[in-house]
């Protein structure tokens, strides 16, 4: 076996998610490794964000961060993890006091919960929990 | 986190899926050959993704089974340097604390890497940051397994696991935890790393 190339490109956890359960959800019954491995990857994922994600509502919102200058990696991880705070977008943003005011930091976020409006949800179970306990 | 990887390869078909689609028994077979491994400095190999050519299959002597070259693309786990993953903590030993993805188990936080101060536990067997609040006191922050723990991929580090020749069985008991053909280092020493629950508010 041969590597002709080893990264030809980057897939968000939403492809990654689809094409295991089309994969899962198939006629031929899988076995041995590959049962294990999309067993246990649909596990993870469907527990992260992407399991409320569609097709549409992640494309516009990468057209919508266009407009901040992100790189292609800072835009997947914001699709992948979509940040709730303005810390977590400090993290993901390299040198990000300098790149983004605070302004478009708050627009951002905004953003994401406008596209992915379930995290403001899953935001507010989290909190409802935490007074309950 | 996860990529695609082009790969060339020669497939062997045995007479008994001749029954199935080339297609098919292509991916069949390469799923079985790669789904669940670690390919040396490419990653950790989920599924195929999809096949991109085919070659004419080929019949050799002495031998059943139909051979096609086939290019295709697999999905492979590797995350990017410096990505921020969510996973859950497997366990805290002297090394650090053991971070997991549910399919991938790698994944160490080496001690020099953790929220500063950080103690490890004896009774407890787990890590502590020692929060150092405003007022002089100090606030244990437990690292118990299960947690939900947000890091940062530092490095990574492929290992050789070649097939070697036959060792004794008390050898081979101590070798198999030893190597480990894929694992990631992470830092959480950073604010707004760590257990999800400590930057709630």
């Amino acid at each position: 076996m041969e590597i002709v190339n080893s990264n030809c490109a980057a897939l968000s956890n939403y492809e990654v998610m689809v094409h295991l359960q089309k994969l899962k959800d198939g006629k031929t019954k899988n076995k041995g490794q590959l049962a294990t491995i999309t067993y246990e990857t649909l596990q993870y994922l469907e527990n992260t964000p992407c399991n409320f994600q569609t097709p549409e509502n992640i494309e516009e919102c990468l057209k919508a961060l266009d407009a901040y200058g992100l790189s292609k990696t800072e835009k997947l991880m914001m699709i992948n993890t979509p940040p709730t705070t303005a810390l977590e977008i400090q993290l993901m943003i390299e040198e990000s006091e300098e790149r983004l005011s605070e302004e478009q930091v708050e627009e951002i976020l905004q953003l994401l919960t406008q596209h992915f409006p379930h995290l403001l949800k899953e935001q507010n179970e989290a909190e409802e929990r935490s007074f309950d306990s | 986190m996860f990529i695609l990887s082009e790969m060339r390869n020669v497939t062997r078909i045995p007479p008994e899926l001749f029954n199935l689609k080339l297609n098919d028994a292509i991916a069949g077979e390469l799923n079985k050959k790669l789904a669940n491994k670690v390919v040396l400095n490419v990653g950790l190999c989920i599924a195929l993704y999809d096949i991109i050519s085919l070659k004419e299959s080929y019949i050799f002597p002495g031998d059943g089974a139909s051979h096609t070259r086939v290019n295709f693309r697999y999905i492979v786990f590797r995350p990017m340097m410096e990505e921020i993953l969510v996973g859950k903590i497997r366990s805290c030993s002297q090394e650090g604390v053991h971070v997991t993805l549910g399919f991938f188990d790698d994944i160490l936080i080496p001690p020099s890497a953790l929220q500063h101060p950080s103690a490890f536990n004896e009774n407890e067997q787990a890590w502590v940051w020692e929060y150092d609040t405003a007022d002089g006191s100090k606030h244990d922050l437990f690292m118990d397994s299960g947690e939900t723990i947000r890091f940062r991929v530092t490095a990574e580090n492929f290992n050789e696991t070649c097939p070697t020749g036959p060792v004794t069985i008390q050898e081979s008991q101590e070798n198999i935890d030893a190597k480990v053909p894929y694992s990631l280092t992470a830092s959480i020493n950073e604010p707004g790393l760590g257990l999800l629950t400590w930057w709630d508010n």
